[in-house]
């Protein structure tokens, strides 16, 4: 048995993981589960390569950063990627979601979620159509780290692009007052509005931020697997795991609980075999549904 | 020379349009009183505090803060005009910390200005600087009760709006938050609280409105209200009580 499974494990775990913060982020603020949040994954992916080509029409080819398959258009796409899924959860909230929410029954908003999934992905694949495509086709060598462990350079890259997010975004909720307003805004809705709390502005942090990390969990399945305009949907059930795992609310859990997931899978393809990958999640989420469901982080609601 | 800081006019309001709770309500409180709203169990004494801290639609009406129209007002920006309002329960964020709670409140001050406004919390409440780290759900009864009042305190309102402050607090805390109040009086902020406990309210209010069916019915002096047999037959339903110096003590009045 190779320990080989743990550097893939924490590579798909910061994936899932950097999705199930906006998952967990719009459950505990706008209490409800958004079922198109791995579609924003595809949108922003799909976006970011759509600038990387416009970049290259207006530079011509620009050559990687040695050692890494990409060069700096990725970086400034994957930051103008971010900023459009931001402002398509924003759009998509305006004319669907905040329209929904005024019933006050989650149910509608999580089927209109759904309704809102589907016209994301059908409309990626009427133009990109569904054939997979890839931000580089050049190959990378791994390196070996010992123990028969081998890891890219483009890995290392994302690893560390991930630590750097969650630890910007655990600050960002923990200690500034947007943070603290987003937090207040999850225990006790009512109370935040008389503390002076601008829901409406609050609501609107919640999809920039989740919307943002789920461009980024995209751009980096782009950049180490391939790009398809199912790839986030493909997301959701491990991004729910995740998020219920950790602790619906809490982001360092949603973190912890994508490690774990992508720990679990990648054990699993090693063990038993892949073609049992897809079930891992399910199972987790349906044990912790059983044995623990506040999840790892999580606070039992009153 | 009175000046009225909230003033209530024929007020309307209910959670469901055409059915209004608070049914032509008027109501004053002056600067530096603290004022109780009493009434039976239904009368919309809770209704109509919500609705002047906009938590409930009002239909018809007008409330004035310092003179100024804050009837359409939403919620969330009457700290900053001035109105601070402490719910009766759920009134703390019970996985923040004590020091963060009093922390979110702090929004409509610069930041630099936050440190002193907590510290001058922390005077006030000792308790709450012992248990600054302390999440607001594990703080006793009569701490949250504390807290929620520190919340509400630290933007410096022009009035202090409660809901029933003693509900569901075991008697020893029930006295405590009243000689709060009372000293919070002191200090120069204006009061305007719904009680239950219609007895230890007034010892420490200055005046008292009876509220029955959505109406003010009855207003007058704190002092004898009580003893009014009006009230006793409207709200109290029991027979008029001696005024008792002890009673008052006992509460913890501004006596």
């Amino acid at each position: 048995m190779s320990l080989q499974f743990v550097v893939d494990g924490l590579i798909t775990g910061s994936m899932i993981g950097l999705g199930a913060i906006g998952v967990t982020l719009t459950y505990s603020i706008l209490r409800f589960s958004n079922f198109a949040h791995g579609d924003f994954m595809a949108w922003g992916t799909y976006a970011t390569l759509s600038i990387i080509g416009a970049i290259t029409a207006m530079f011509g080819r620009v050559a990687p950063i040695a050692p890494l398959s990409f060069g700096w258009p990725l970086i400034v796409a994957l930051v103008a990627g971010m900023a459009l899924t931001a402002l398509l959860a924003l759009l998509l909230d305006k004319v669907l979601f905040s329209r929904l929410r005024k019933q006050e029954q989650a149910i509608i908003v999580v089927m209109g979620s759904f309704g809102a999934s589907m016209a994301l992905r059908s409309l990626l694949e009427f133009i990109f159509t569904s054939r997979p495509t890839y931000f580089s086709r050049a190959i990378q060598i791994a390196m070996p780290v010992g123990f028969g462990v081998r890891i890219t350079p483009d890995q290392i890259a994302l690893l560390l692009l991930t630590a750097v997010l969650v630890l910007g975004v655990h600050l960002l909720t923990t200690r500034t007052q947007t943070g603290r307003s987003m937090q207040a805004m999850s225990q006790n809705p009512a109370l935040a509005r008389i503390t002076g709390i601008d829901v409406a502005s609050v609501v609107r942090v919640t999809w920039v931020i989740g919307a943002a990390l789920a461009c980024v969990a995209g751009v980096m399945i782009g950049v180490l697997v391939q790009i398809r305009p199912l790839m986030g949907f493909d997301m959701l059930l491990p991004m729910f795991a995740a998020a219920i795992l950790g602790g619906i609310g809490s982001i360092p859990g949603a973190v912890l609980g994508g490690l774990i997931i992508g720990l679990a899978e990648a054990g699993a393809v090693q063990l038993i075999g892949a073609e049992w990958r897809a079930a891992v999640s399910f199972i987790i989420l349906m044990a912790v549904l059983i044995v623990r469901p506040i999840g790892l982080f999580g606070v039992r609601e009153r | 020379m009175t000046e009225a800081v909230l003033d209530v006019s024929d007020l309307e309001a209910g959670y469901e349009p055409g059915v209004p709770i608070v049914r032509g309500a008027s109501i004053t409180v002056n600067k530096g009183e603290i004022v109780v709203v009493l009434g039976p169990n239904g009368a919309g004494k809770s209704s109509l505090i919500k609705a002047i801290a906009g938590l409930v639609p009002i239909s018809r009406g007008k409330v004035l803060l310092d003179g100024r129209d804050i009837t359409a007002a939403p919620a969330h920006t009457m700290v900053r005009l001035g109105l601070a309002f402490v719910p009766q329960t759920e009134n703390v964020f019970p996985r923040m910390s004590v020091e963060d709670n009093l922390k979110v409140a702090c929004g409509i001050f610069e930041r630099r200005q936050v440190p002193a406004r907590i510290d001058e919390m922390y005077t006030a409440f000792p308790d709450l600087l012992r248990q600054r780290r302390t999440p607001a759900g594990n703080l006793s009864g009569g701490q949250r009760q504390m807290l929620a009042v520190a919340r509400a305190l630290v933007v410096h309102p022009k009035v202090l709006v409660l809901d029933e402050p003693s509900a569901g607090l075991s008697p020893k805390f029930v006295s405590m938050v009243f000689e709060m109040l009372a000293a919070i009086r002191k200090s120069g902020v204006t009061i305007l609280l719904v009680e239950q406990n219609a007895k230890a309210a007034l010892a420490i209010g200055d005046r008292a409105y009876v509220l029955v069916e959505g109406k003010e019915q009855h207003e007058g002096a704190a002092s004898t209200l009580w003893n009014d047999p009006v009230i006793a037959e409207l709200y109290l339903g029991q027979r008029p009580l001696q005024k008792d110096s002890a009673t008052r003590a006992e509460t913890g009045g501004a006596a």
